[in-house]
C-alpha cells in the first residue's frame, strides 16, 4: 500500500497511539520522499493532527518507529531531538502565533534562538520571509490585529524561518473563506516548486489537496484506508473511501 | 492567620473538586486522595524539569529581565499601597491599645517590628500571588490551549527554559525587593498616621522604632519572601502548563494558581517563622 523508497525523508512504521481505550492510530506505515507532498485526509477526530504531532514528538507514540532524515526520533534525547526539530517547519491549525509578540518578532523568534545572525541580518531575513507570504506590510501588528488568513501566512513564514527540509501543515485552509483558502493552497504549491521541500498536509479539503499534493492518504479507524492520487481514490471500491472522496470532490 | 488559611484551603479543595468532577464519580475519599497524590507527583516532575531548564545553558537573560519588569515593577504600586494601608491601620489600631496599657512610647517599635517581621513579607506574598499568580496561570494556560507552547517546542525552544524558569526566577528575585518597598511604605505611612494624632519627627520615630532592631529581625523575614516567590512562580506556572479544555480551563488555571499559591505561601510562612525563630531566636 505504501511507496517504499530508500530516499524517504520521513519513514513511519507500525505507529500506534491510543488515548485511554481509544485507539487513534493503529499501525500506520507511511513514507514521504524528498520533495514529495503528501495530503493526509480523514474524518474529524480521526488522528490526523495526532500523526503530525507524533512526527515532531509533541506527543509520544505508544509503539512504532518514526525516522526523520534517517534519525529514529522516538528514542532521541532532547538536544538531538531539537536538532531534528530545526529541520521541520510546522504550521498549526490556528497558526499558534505568540500573541504578545508582533508579526515581525514572531518570525524572528526561531532566528534569534538558533542562528548567529546579526540583528540587521535577522531583520532582512524576516522581511524576506514575510514578503514571500505577502505579509511585509504589517510588521508591527499583533496577531490579534490581523485576520485568520493573515495569521496563517505569518505562521508559514515562521515555519520557514530556519530553512527546514520538511513542512508539516495542520489544516492550513480550515476556517478560511474559499479565496483565502485557495491563496494558501497556492502558497503551498509555490513553496513546493521553489524550495523542493517534503511536506505532509493534514486537510479535509480534497480539491485543494489535489492541487498541491503528489499523493493522498486516507486515514480511517486508525489505519491508512487508501493511498494514491485523487483519481485512484475515486476508483476505490471501499465504501468509506468512495463516500469520503465523493463528498469531498463535490 | 488561621482564618485566611482555612478559607484558602476550602477554596483550593473546592477548586480541585470542580476541576476533576468527571473523575471523582463514586468513590469520593479515595479519588480525592489519589488526586492529591497525582498533583504532588506531577509537581515533582515539573520541578525536576524546571531545575534542569534553569541550570543548563543557554540562559534566557532577555526574557528574565522582561519578567522582572512584569512581575516587579508592575506589582510595585499595588504592593506599596497595601504596605501603606497596613502601616496606617497598624498605627491606628495599636495606638489605642498601647495608650490603655500606658506603653504609648513603644508605638514606633511595635509598628516597625510588626511590619518588618511579618506584615510586610506576608502582605507582599499574598498580593503578588494574587496579581502575578493569576497573570501567569492565565497567560500560560491561554498559550497552552492555543498551541503556542507546542509551537515553541516545535521551534526547538524549550518552553520550560523560556517561559517557566524565567518566571519562577523573576518571582524569586523580585519578592524581597517588593517586600522592602512594602516595608518602607508601611513604616512611612505608620509615621504619618501617628503624626496626625501626635506630632513626632520622622527621625525620632525611626530612631525609637529601630532602637532595638537587629539584622536578624530584618534579613531573615525579608529573605524568606524568596521562598514565597518560588512557590508563587512554581505553582502558577505548573497550573498554567497543565491547562486543558479551552477558555474554561484557562479561567480555572488562573483561579487555582491564586488559590493554591496563596495557600502554600501561608503554610510556608508558618514553617519559615518557626525555622527563623529556631535559628535566630
Amino acid at each position: 500500500m505504501t511507496n517504499q523508497t530508500n530516499d524517504s525523508l520521513i519513514a513511519i512504521k507500525g505507529l500506534r497511539k491510543a488515548f485511554g481505550k481509544q485507539k487513534v492510530l493503529d499501525g500506520i506505515n507511511l513514507q514521504v520522499a524528498k520533495g514529495e507532498t503528501v495530503a493526509v485526509l480523514g474524518r474529524s477526530g480521526g488522528g490526523k493532527s495526532v500523526l503530525l504531532k507524533l512526527l515532531i514528538r509533541l506527543q509520544t507514540p505508544d509503539s512504532g518507529s518514526i525516522r526523520i532524515a534517517g534519525e529514529e526520533i522516538t528514542r532521541l534525547e532532547e538536544k538531538q531531538l531539537n536538532d531534528v526539530r530545526k529541520k521541520i517547519g510546522f504550521l498549526f491549525q490556528q497558526a499558534a502565533l505568540y500573541d504578545s509578540l508582533t508579526v515581525e518578532e514572531n518570525v524572528a523568534f526561531p532566528l534569534r534562538r538558533h542562528t548567529n545572525q546579526s540583528a540587521a541580518e535577522q531583520k532582512d531575513r524576516v522581511h524576506e520571509l514575510l514578503a514571500d507570504v505577502e505579509m511585509d506590510q504589517d510588521l508591527e501588528k499583533l496577531p490579534s490585529q490581523i485576520s485568520g488568513g493573515m495569521q496563517k501566512r505569518v505562521g508559514l513564514a515562521r515555519a520557514l524561518a530556519l530553512d527546514p527540509e520538511i513542512l508539516l501543515f495542520d489544516e492550513p485552509t480550515a476556517g478560511l473563506d474559499p479565496i483565502t483558502a485557495t491563496e494558501i493552497g497556492n502558497l503551498i504549491l509555490e513553496l513546493k516548486k521553489k524550495r523542493h521541500l517534503s511536506a505532509i498536509v493534514v486537510t479535509h479539503d480534497v480539491q485543494g489537496a489535489k492541487a498541491y499534493s503528489d499523493r493522498m492518504v486516507l486515514l480511517h479507524n486508525g489505519t491508512i484506508q487508501a493511498e494514491g492520487s485523487l483519481a485512484e481514490l475515486q476508483r476505490s471500491e471501499d465504501g468509506f473511501v468512495a463516500q469520503f472522496v465523493g463528498y469531498g470532490s463535490k | 492567620m488561621i482564618y485566611p488559611a482555612i478559607f484558602v484551603l476550602a477554596a483550593a479543595i473546592s477548586g480541585s473538586l470542580a476541576a476533576s468532577r468527571a473523575r471523582m464519580r463514586l468513590n469520593f475519599p479515595k479519588n480525592l486522595f489519589t488526586l492529591v497524590f497525582e498533583w504532588f507527583g506531577e509537581l515533582g516532575f515539573f520541578c525536576a524539569r524546571l531545575f534542569r531548564a534553569a541550570l543548563v545553558p543557554p540562559y534566557e537573560f532577555g526574557e528574565l529581565l522582561r519578567q522582572c519588569d512584569e512581575i516587579g515593577s508592575k506589582s510595585l504600586p499595588l504592593v506599596a499601597l497595601a504596605g501603606a494601608a497596613t502601616g496606617v491601620v497598624l498605627s491606628l489600631q495599636t495606638r489605642d491599645s498601647l495608650i490603655r496599657f500606658g506603653a504609648k512610647s513603644f508605638l514606633p517599635s511595635v509598628i516597625v517590628f510588626s511590619i518588618i517581621k511579618e506584615s510586610g513579607p506576608i502582605i507582599t506574598g499574598l498580593i503578588v500571588s494574587g496579581r502575578v499568580g493569576a497573570g501567569i496561570g492565565a497567560q500560560l494556560g491561554s498559550m497552552k490551549v492555543t498551541e503556542q507552547i507546542d509551537a515553541m517546542e516545535a521551534s526547538a525552544v524549550d518552553p520550560y527554559k523560556f517561559l517557566v524558569a524565567t518566571r519562577v526566577l523573576a518571582c524569586i528575585l523580585m519578592l524581597p525587593l517588593l517586600t522592602l518597598a512594602s516595608d518602607f511604605c508601611g513604616i512611612f505611612m505608620g509615621w504619618i498616621a501617628n503624626m496626625l494624632a501626635e506630632p513626632i519627627s520622622l527621625r525620632l520615630f525611626l530612631e525609637s522604632g529601630f532602637k532595638n532592631a537587629l539584622f536578624s529581625d530584618f534579613i531573615p523575614p525579608t529573605l524568606k519572601t524568596m521562598v514565597f516567590g518560588f512557590i508563587i512562580g512554581l505553582v502558577s506556572c505548573f497550573q498554567g502548563m497543565r491547562t486543558l479544555r479551552g477558555t474554561e480551563g484557562v479561567g480555572r488555571s488562573a483561579t487555582s494558581s491564586v488559590v493554591l499559591s496563596s495557600l502554600f505561601v501561608v503554610v510556608a510562612d508558618v514553617l519559615l517563622v518557626r525555622l527563623i525563630l529556631t535559628i535566630w531566636g
